[in-house]
């Protein structure tokens, strides 16, 4: 009974208390990276945004909250209903489910797998699941047609997305994410007289791929330039539009904390992670996390902006550039990159 | 009966029961969602035994992609379930026999395998201790280095199926407006705009 106590429950316990910790923390964080998404579009736009419900509008995501939490759950009588309600719990237990294996800072990290890059890259292309089902179950033609487009955008980016993270596990030599980011405390900055700066991280010496994996997780999140799945001028709101109430926050849910996924992998890839930027005692004693949650915000920043700046993609251009200017090039950089640390020695 | 055995018997039965319902379902999307259900259980099932890397490949490569189409090959299909489900009985003997077939090499390998422990040793690579080697890197090893080749041709055949397949369906219909890139970015003021003098009342 001891070694019951101490082989399972124990570390069962703390996982569990660990995990609640992390998803309590994570849907507070994306409470306000919904926030301050509509601000910075507002903002752009010479607009106030939100700013009623608290100091500045910052409870708004919780008055959303509650609203949709409050509000009739509508199931349309044409739909599938065991599918239509199962679409929305699979698009958001996936996208939480992938935080297990991303470390926030040294060793703060759940389940620090081998294989973490796989599990995440895994994991997200089964989100593409909760959307296809949404539109199916729906039966009707506007989800139908978003979850069709968002399908194949999906797929199409991800093939550049998983090309790139080659190129990144080439650098490394492992696939474990912790690993990723030791691996950039020392490179092109350690070599021009910086040593454990920002000058080390993936970003610069693979600045196409930092690039390409930016423009392909705008694509794979369904954020604009690309959110062809539910552009509102086409498609009212795509596989969301008979959604209502509870069901639909879970979809938002779903899409906001994938946004957020890749957000900290790039910050994983090409960012550094926890590393601090400068090697400057005041800058290394603050902590790990901090530096995540900032080059993650920043990395959100950018999303933001890009949805503010930019107009929607046509859909053949979308695909375009998904199959013929990113796969070219990705594949390209995996063969010079394999070339250039086999000829040089330094991998 | 530890914890891996507990898992064992949840992935197995779940993936059993989904199999069962994939064959079973009414509605054709219904059996690929189960399919996927298996296909993620069979995931879970590798990883129990420690293979981790073809876990992950599993759910990438099947559910992540194969998957994907097979959902939106049955979605865009209009089935007629009536019809299908009337001819089932006739298929049954072909199934019947192929269930046959696989069962008597199921039986040959796990016999063989009972009964003689180091056959499989004795034709397959060492497998190395796994807490010095990933697996990852272990597959590596062998695949790169003794079977290059044979990675190589697999490779090249699945580039000709790719290749039969984009020639089979590419076909390039006439009078479609199609956007060139690069022919808009040459495009220059002297090419695009004309200036006209036109002179007042009488027009261009």
């Amino acid at each position: 009974m001891d070694s019951f106590f101490s082989i399972y429950l124990w570390p069962g316990l703390i996982m569990v208390a660990q995990s609640l910790l992390l998803l309590v923390c994570l849907l507070v964080f994306i409470a306000y990276i919904l926030l301050a998404d509509r601000k910075i579009w507002a903002a752009v736009q010479l607009r106030r945004g939100p700013n009623v419900v608290g100091p500045f509008g910052l409870f708004q995501s919780f008055a959303d909250l509650l609203k949709f939490v409050f509000k009739e759950p509508i199931i349309p009588a044409g739909a599938n209903k065991g599918v239509f309600l199962l679409a929305p719990l699979v698009s958001v237990t996936l996208a939480l489910a992938t935080w297990a294996v991303i470390p926030l800072n040294d060793n703060w990290v759940i389940a620090n797998i081998n294989v973490g890059i796989l599990y995440v890259f895994a994991i997200s292309s089964l989100e593409v699941y909760g959307i296809i089902m949404s539109g199916w179950a729906s039966n009707s033609k506007y989800p139908f047609l978003g979850a069709l487009r968002s399908a194949a955008q999906m797929v199409s980016y991800e093939v550049s997305i998983g090309f790139v993270i080659v190129t990144v596990l080439l650098c490394v030599g492992s696939l474990n994410l912790s690993d990723i980011v030791y691996a950039q405390k020392d490179g092109l900055g350690t070599m021009v007289g910086l040593p454990n700066s920002f000058l080390d991280w993936h970003w610069l010496s693979l600045f196409p791929m930092f690039v390409i994996f930016f423009i392909s997780g705008l694509a794979e999140t369904n954020r604009p330039p690309f959110d062809l799945p539910e552009a509102e001028s086409e498609l009212v709101a795509g596989y969301m539009v008979e959604y209502s109430s509870a069901p639909y926050m879970m979809l938002m849910l779903g899409e906001y904390a994938a946004i957020l996924l890749i957000c900290s992998l790039t910050t994983i890839l090409f960012l550094g992670g926890w590393l601090p930027p400068l090697d400057i005692a005041v800058l290394n004693w603050v902590p790990g996390i901090i530096w995540f949650v900032l080059k993650g915000s920043f990395v959100f920043f950018l999303f933001a902006m890009v949805k503010a700046f930019v107009p929607r993609y046509r859909y053949d251009q979308l695909m375009r550039l998904g199959w013929k200017v990113f796969l070219p090039l990705s594949l390209a950089m995996v063969i010079i990159t394999a070339f250039v640390l086999k000829l040089t020695g330094w991998a | 009966m530890g914890l891996q055995a507990i898992f064992f018997y949840l992935f197995a039965f779940v993936a059993v029961a989904s199999a069962f319902m994939v064959i079973s379902a009414k509605n054709p999307v219904h059996s690929v969602l189960f399919l996927i259900l298996v296909f993620f259980n069979a995931a879970g099932l590798f990883l129990l035994t420690g293979a981790e890397f073809l876990a992950m490949i599993l759910l990438v490569v099947y559910i992540g992609a194969v998957a994907v189409l097979f959902l939106f090959v049955v979605m865009m299909l209009d089935i007629d379930f009536a019809e299908l489900r009337s001819g089932v009985l006739q298929y049954a003997p072909v199934g019947i026999l192929i269930g046959l077939i696989v069962a008597a090499e199921l039986i040959v390998v796990i016999g063989g395998s009972v009964l003689t422990p180091d056959a499989a040793r004795s034709i397959t690579m060492p497998i190395p201790n796994p807490a010095e080697r990933t697996n990852t890197a272990a597959l590596g090893d062998v695949l790169y280095t003794n079977y290059v080749y044979f990675f190589q041709i697999a490779g090249l055949v699945l580039l000709v199926a790719m290749i039969g397949a984009i020639v089979l369906t590419l076909r390039h219909r006439e009078n479609i407006k199609r956007q060139d890139i690069s022919k808009q970015v040459a495009r220059t003021p002297a090419t695009a705009v004309e200036v006209v003098k036109v002179k007042p009342g009488q027009g261009v």
